[in-house]
């Protein structure tokens, strides 16, 4: 994979997902040494199946979930654009998941702390895979000034779209 | 303790409600690893002393759940669904892909055991080690697709009820039976994810006979600690470096099956097997690729392979039928079989199908077998209630299916599967009908037929194997290839063997190690581990009962149909020779450790440690 200039943002073309959840795989490898799709800080929701689309963090221009945060956990990385969580100052009060749009952040299964994307600090081990494979639902892309908030969507509001584009006009009725 | 496991298992009794947990011990472990094997023994253990008399779909049946070792770590997790089988009276494993197996090992479970049978219906749920039985009036009745949805609306509910502060919980996985189930259809599958199914033995026969519509689980955990997680992580890239070279098993997966097996093996049922050849380029894979596959990559946890394919048809008279590819098996146990060449009517077919919890091979086979008996003019249109069987016919094809998941009229008698009905159409019409039953003890033949000698199927994979007509369990010589005993490691592992296609064997036990940290090598699991696990599953499929019992001189055979020529093709002519056929069953025998009735010796039993078994088969006699 070529390496694109820093910042960076996670393309996402949710219809092509296989659902082979191979990115919280290696997401979950990654980060705590083990298979944890739970704790995984990007996760594949299939809330219809069929419908199944990994939800990440979308790095908002605004960072709302930043701005909540009452005890300063969260930050913004300078080289890569990610939210970065300082775990022993996060008190897991779950109030950066009431300001994310998409409720994007979740709670670490086992600590008490946020799960947030970190961008793997530039090298996002879910795209690896997912390119690996060839499904290329994830990419790595320069970030510019785009509307990135608009890909922080609540996983229902994600799958009745997705039902629409695969299931046409019956796909509503599943959710 | 040995890694891999999460260590412990659900055992559940749903006449009294009971719920509590078991473990085994190490050495049942080693031996049995998990998924196909350790059902067998558990299934001995609690079950064998009086197997001949339990019914298969009462009360004293268990229904397991098992995940193996290997699950979610072997690219492609599976769930392994067993209990005696209401069709052969035997064991069978049933494997179905999905992430059901890796909640339930996140939840800190290997498997689950489920005895007696529920007053009301019930779904289990469970969230970690919280397990509780729930009322399931309101999903009972419902097809496949409103059940996953209630269930994951009420489910996920629960959980953001019960931990409002985790934030957006993920759908648990579900396993669930459909209508048929509920009616106790012997062609009932076990079903996830709307299209996937554990269809050989008919467990969700078991499952509705218990009145357990579902098993919803949620598991917070990571997978179970591994011996060495440096090399899972590398083999898992092996596995995976394999699959992607393999382009057009990846774009196809077995969905290219229903004209490549017609065509270019001469292998494919079509009308009941009348015929084996056809060159149906309307049904090319193409076709469905084209037209009807929404997602040309879909698969489930783990899987570099995602072979299958969303198809949905959105034009036209079945507008709104949802599937997956359908895989071959579908494709032409739906299609061909019953002689439809459209892709469209093909996806309606086995969209019901899952809707109503129905296995497409076994319920395609029990339905060409009607309408073979219609086109002879032995069933009678007043004998289908009015409804004219004829070959092509989907809708006809349609009503048949909803008859036997409901069990109404005609459907009652082909809901007991192609052998019973056989039995019983025959005694009405004072006919042997068995010459139309293409079958093996009791199971239907999967869609790989033997004559033309071209497809993988070998003259005695489906007469001598102990999952009987189960086309991905073959019995075959020599013992350590890839035959039915190299299938009861993946079965018991339990991991997708289409991920294992032309990876080295040794991978698999370098897998093993790597999660277990046990050694295994290839010649201990087939001339010790696997055998002991087969001779289990052998006995227990002789004992039968309480219905029907087999005997190998006459039941360890192909259907009569394969040793009929084949009318078409560029194999006209070929069938199977009974001579060939017998010669390689005792060559078999022989090579297993059966005597020359089919029957495990005194002398492989006690070799393999398993003197009680020996005492059993003083229950079998053949005159």
């Amino acid at each position: 994979m070529p390496t694109k200039k820093e910042p960076i943002w996670i393309a996402r073309d949710l219809a092509k997902c296989s659902g082979c959840r191979k990115c919280e795989i290696a997401c979950s490898l990654s980060h705590e040494n083990r298979i944890w799709p739970d704790a995984s800080r990007i996760r594949v929701f299939m809330l219809v199946p069929g419908l199944e689309f990994p939800h990440l963090c979308a790095q908002c221009e605004d960072y709302p979930c930043v701005a909540s945060c009452p005890t300063k956990a969260l930050s913004i990385s300078d080289k890569t654009g990610a939210v970065l969580v300082d775990n022993e100052a996060c008190i897991a009060c779950g109030q950066c998941i009431d300001a994310c749009p998409g409720s994007v952040p979740h709670m670490h299964p086992r600590e008490k702390r946020i799960v947030i994307c970190d961008l793997c600090n530039g090298n996002p081990q879910c795209v690896k895979v997912c390119q690996q494979g060839s499904w290329n639902v994830l990419r790595v892309v320069e970030r510019g000034d785009e509307p990135y908030r608009l890909y922080s969507r609540k996983p229902e509001e994600i799958t009745k779209d997705l039902a629409v584009k695969i299931y046409g006009e019956a796909g509503g009725e599943y959710l | 303790m040995i890694r891999g496991y999460a260590g412990k298992f659900l055992d559940i009794d749903l006449s009294t409600q009971a719920i509590k947990e078991t473990k085994f011990s190490d050495e049942i472990l080693q031996d049995y690893i998990g998924g196909r094997g350790l059902a067998t023994k558990i299934l001995w253990d609690r079950l064998g002393a009086r197997w001949e008399t339990v019914d298969p779909i009462g009360p004293e049946n268990l229904l397991l759940l098992l995940t193996g070792p290997l699950t979610g770590f072997y690219p492609g997790a599976r769930t392994c669904v067993s209990g005696k089988s209401p069709q052969s009276n035997g064991v069978v494993g049933s494997t179905l892909s999905g992430e059901f197996g890796v909640e339930l090992r996140c939840a800190g479970y290997d498997g689950i055991i489920v005895a007696g049978e529920s007053e009301k219906p019930v779904y289990l749920f469970l969230k970690d080690s919280d397990v509780e039985l729930r009322s399931a009036n309101d999903v009972w009745g419902k097809d496949g697709k409103q059940t996953v949805s209630a269930l994951t609306k009420e489910c996920r509910g629960l959980l953001k009820a019960r931990y409002p502060k985790y934030g957006e919980w993920k759908e648990p996985a579900m396993l669930y039976v459909g209508p048929a189930g509920e009616n106790k259809v012997r062609t009932a599958i076990v079903c996830s994810k709307w299209a996937h199914a554990a269809g050989y033995g008919g467990y969700g026969a078991v499952m509705g006979s218990k009145k357990l519509k579902a098993v919803v689980a949620k598991g917070t955990g990571p997978l179970p600690e591994v011996a060495d997680i440096k090399k899972v992580k590398k083999l898992i890239e092996t596995v995976c470096d394999n699959v992607y070279d393999g382009e057009l098993w990846r774009r196809w997966g077995t969905g290219g099956g229903g004209y490549h097996f017609g065509n270019k093996t001469s292998s494919e049922p079509i009308r009941n097997w009348q015929e084996e050849w056809h060159d149906e380029k309307g049904y090319g894979v193409d076709k469905f690729e084209n037209r009807l596959w929404m997602k040309p990559y879909w698969g489930d946890f783990g899987c570099p392979t995602t072979c299958l394919k969303l198809a949905v048809v959105k034009n036209g008279k079945f507008k709104g039928a949802i599937t997956d590819n359908p895989d071959y098996e579908m494709q032409a146990y739906l299609g061909p079989n019953l002689g439809i060449f459209t892709p469209e009517e093909n996806v309606f077919l086995a969209s019901l199908l899952d809707d109503l919890g129905l296995c497409g091979i076994q319920t395609g086979n029990v339905m060409g077998f009607a309408a073979e008996l219609f086109q002879e003019k032995i069933l009678t249109k007043k004998d289908l209630e009015g409804l004219e069987l004829k070959w092509g016919d989907a809708e006809a094809f349609a009503t048949l299916a909803e008859r036997i998941a409901y069990r109404e009229n005609i459907g009652d008698t082909l809901a007991e599967g192609t052998y019973r009905a056989a039995l019983k159409i025959g005694k009405q019409k004072k006919m042997d009908l068995l010459p139309y039953a293409v079958q093996s003890k009791g199971i239907s033949i999967g869609a790989h037929g033997i004559r033309s000698g071209q497809d993988f199927p070998e003259i005695i994979s489906y007469a001598c194997s102990v999952q009987c007509g189960d086309h991905t369990s073959m019995a075959s010589l020599p013992l350590d290839g890839g035959g039915e005993i190299s299938t009861i490691f993946n079965d018991s592992g339990v991991f997708c063997m289409f991920n294992s296609f032309g990876v080295p064997r040794r991978i698999r036990f370098d897998f093993y190690k790597a999660v277990t940290g046990l050694d295994l090598t290839q010649k201990e699991w087939c001339f010790t581990k696997a055998l002991r696990i087969l001779q289990l599953q052998r006995t227990m499929l002789l004992l039968g009962g309480p219905d029907l019992k087999w005997n190998p001189k006459t039941d360890d055979d192909n259907p009569p149909r394969f040793y009929e020529p084949l009318p078409t093709g560029p194999y006209k002519g070929k069938a199977a020779d009974k001579v060939e056929v017998e010669e390689y069953k005792h060559r078999y025998y022989k090579a297993v450790g059966w005597d020359k009735n089919g029957i495990p010796t005194a002398k492989i039993l006690r070799k393999l440690g398993l003197r009680d078994v020996e005492e059993a088969l003083d229950r079998i006699s053949y005159d």
